[in-house]
């Protein structure tokens, strides 16, 4: 299943929320998106949580956003860049899909 | 899309049901998303799907009982899922974390529900078709 978060998890708790049901039993991934891909930040609060729950989800952010918001040089390690193609393929990829608004 | 029950007596042969599961996030008045959720829920019904609801954070705010919107001039939408029995709409999922984070229980909400932890609300989620957020 993939997850897709589009929040900055600084000033909202989509990505908790998303986390805590999604991290369990494995297999799943994680899109950060929009303001989303703030978690991805390392030395962060938010990206230390995101490193913790990489055992159990893969993590992706759409790499426009990184850049667009100039975080590429401070990104997690392990999280993976994906461009649009890659966005519509990890939808393709999953079985199910949630947009956690 | 893996699993097709079929079984739907449409007048032309069976319909394909699929697992639709509607997920709540949102307070009930400060936002239209869960009026809108509702309504849409309700539209799902007309087509005969596998149709569940879940409650998580803020979204269990939607079904607490006691909510009178009189004062604040928008109409009380609450009472229309106790009306949901009645569209075959009877899984009601609320998320155990998201009650007790604001002090509440399944006796405060004005409809039976089922209480699943995080993790079994994530298996759940993972056997659905199609998963709508509100």
């Amino acid at each position: 299943m993939l997850h897709i978060v589009n929040k900055s998890p600084f000033e909202n708790t989509t990505l908790a929320s998303c986390l805590r049901v999604a991290c369990k039993g494995g297999g799943g991934a994680l899109l950060l998106i929009e303001d989303g891909v703030y978690a991805a930040t390392k030395n962060s609060i938010a990206g230390n949580v995101v490193r913790s729950a990489m055992g159990d989800i893969q993590v992706y952010a759409l790499w426009p956003d990184v850049e667009a918001r100039g975080i590429q040089d401070r990104v997690l390690e392990g999280v993976k860049m994906v461009d649009y193609g890659g966005f519509v393929d990890l939808v393709v990829e999953h079985s199910n899909v949630q947009s956690w608004l | 899309m893996n699993e097709t029950t079929g079984g739907i007596e449409d007048g032309d042969g069976s319909g394909i049901v699929k697992k639709f599961m509607f997920v709540n996030r949102k307070a009930p008045y400060g936002t239209i998303y869960a009026l809108e959720g509702l309504e849409v829920v309700l539209i799902s019904a007309a087509f005969d799907q596998d149709v569940s609801m879940v409650f998580l954070d803020d979204g269990v705010y939607q079904l607490a009982k006691g909510q009178h919107t009189k004062a604040i001039d928008v109409k009380n939408f609450s009472p229309t899922y106790r009306a949901l029995e009645g569209y075959d709409i009877e899984k009601l999922y609320v998320e155990r974390e998201s009650l007790e984070i604001r002090g509440l229980n399944a006796g405060d909400l004005l409809v039976p529900v089922e209480v699943l932890s995080s993790a079994a609300m994530g298996d759940l989620m993972k056997t659905q078709d199609v998963v709508i957020g509100f």
